[in-house]
């Protein structure tokens, strides 16, 4: 495991090669996150989420640099889209995170989603735990630009926020569920357009309906300007200690790794089935009479789950 | 090789014409790759070093400027410093063919000059890309 010694003395390219190895689940990964998620566990996760073009990538740009003023160790996921079609993509977010690029104290990894959906990838939570154990002290997510129902980041991150730009839709698009319920920290992002005094407006109102143990700071901000960043990095520490104040810390890192349990089973249960030839010529015979309409899918999968236990 | 193969496209020194970078770009991303797009104006150590942060297996640089004869071995060099040769390392855009073979001795692993095929790009990272 000599990679893992290297990575828990901070090293990068140990950090960068290990995630290769996980992210195309190559000999011995399971071996590593075991391994990692012992050691993990003590960054600060942010997720970044909103729109394609709400300005996600800037704006975690922006906030890195100001938490570097106080000499935290800081990584980047950046998830951008795999096209369904060809298996390829363009990761395009480091773009606007230059300036970050040659920081000793910056680590910035670019993941496609590969076919995975919820706005990240199937390894960006394996990834937060290498760089975690590389010391990263916050982890900045940054999910894919999402539509309506791309939540997933809520599970993998401690304090979420919710990138959003005016003109995008009138208040009945800030009241459907979905995305809107996420957020930990509203951003109105591009306040110096039109129409961003009726966005905040709208999401005040929405919050106005919603229960919550902790309202969610809105705030407006120019992230390409540096408007509004401090005010950002400000309530996210707000949350953060409403978080460990209120015990929801714990309470949030226990459910996600109910959820990491619960989807291994569900992997596993799959490849039980996929990778055992008996199984597999079940699989065929039962997929014929489930076409053919002369068995009920809900037969057939009982089926299977009763036998393949062993 | 199943996974994807990883594409860091860079853009070194101060030209600020990229639309053969994105033409790249696309086709390599149309072939099933995983493109890093950085944007303009890199110095060859933001390029070595987002290319380790990505743990890609191939940089491609696209240089207009004339600068290639300084810039494309200072990339090759900082990837044998960073013990990162195994990255297959490729350059496109207006190079002199006369300028050539020095770069292809300096560690640059194909040139490919303007009117080239996309496919014939596509087609040389994935046979000699590591395997």
């Amino acid at each position: 495991m000599d990679l893992i010694d290297q990575l828990k003395e901070g090293n990068k390219r140990a950090a960068a090669k290990l995630i290769t190895l996980v992210e195309n689940k190559m000999p011995g990964y399971e071996e590593v996150l075991k391994e990692v998620h012992k050691l993990s566990g003590n960054a600060y996760v942010v997720g970044v989420t909103g729109p394609p073009g709400s300005g996600k990538s800037t704006l975690t740009d922006k906030l890195v640099k100001s938490l570097r003023k106080s000499g935290k160790n800081i990584a980047i996921i950046a998830v951008d889209p795999t096209s369904p079609f060809t298996g390829g993509s363009i990761l395009g977010d480091r773009i606007r995170m230059n300036d970050l690029n040659l920081d000793p104290g910056v680590f910035i990894r670019s993941m496609g989603t590969r076919g995975h959906l919820g706005g990240l990838s199937e390894s960006t939570r394996a990834a937060v735990k290498i760089l975690d154990v590389m010391g990263s002290e916050y982890i900045f997510i940054e999910t894919v630009g999402v539509g309506q129902s791309e939540v997933e980041i809520v599970k993998n991150a401690d304090t979420t926020l919710m990138v959003l730009v005016p003109g995008l839709g009138d208040d009945i698009q800030a009241i459907k569920a979905g995305i809107m319920e996420i957020g930990d920290v509203f951003i109105i992002n591009k306040s110096d357009l039109d129409g961003a005094n009726r966005t905040k407006r709208e999401v005040e109102m929405m919050l106005d309906l919603s229960h919550y143990e902790r309202r969610p700071r809105v705030v407006m901000a120019v992230a390409m300007d540096n408007k509004g960043i401090d005010e950002v990095v400000e309530a996210v520490q707000e949350h953060h200690d409403f978080l460990v104040t209120s015990g929801q810390y714990h309470q949030n890192r226990a459910v996600t790794a109910r959820d990491e349990i619960l989807e291994i089973i569900q992997v596993q249960t799959m490849k039980n089935v996929l990778e055992n030839p008996e199984m597999n010529k079940e699989l065929e015979s039962l997929t014929r009479q489930v076409a053919l309409r002369k068995m009920d899918p809900y037969t057939a999968g009982k089926y299977i789950l009763d036998n393949i236990q062993g | 090789m199943d996974r994807p193969i990883r594409v860091l496209v860079a853009k070194p020194g101060l030209d600020g014409h990229d639309r053969g970078a994105k033409v790249i770009a696309r086709a390599l991303r149309d072939a099933g790759m995983e493109v890093i797009y950085t944007g303009l104006r890199q110095t060859p150590e933001q390029i070595v070093n987002a290319a380790i942060q990505e743990d890609v297996d191939v940089i491609a640089a696209s240089i207009l400027s004339g600068a290639h004869a300084t810039l494309l071995p200072r990339i090759s060099a900082l990837l044998k410093k960073e013990d990162a040769e195994d990255i297959l390392f490729v350059a496109g855009g207006v190079i002199p063919e006369d300028d050539i073979p020095e770069l292809i001795e300096k560690g640059i692993k194909a040139v490919f000059t303007p009117g080239t095929p996309t496919t014939v790009t596509v087609k040389f990272i994935e046979e000699n890309v590591r395997k």
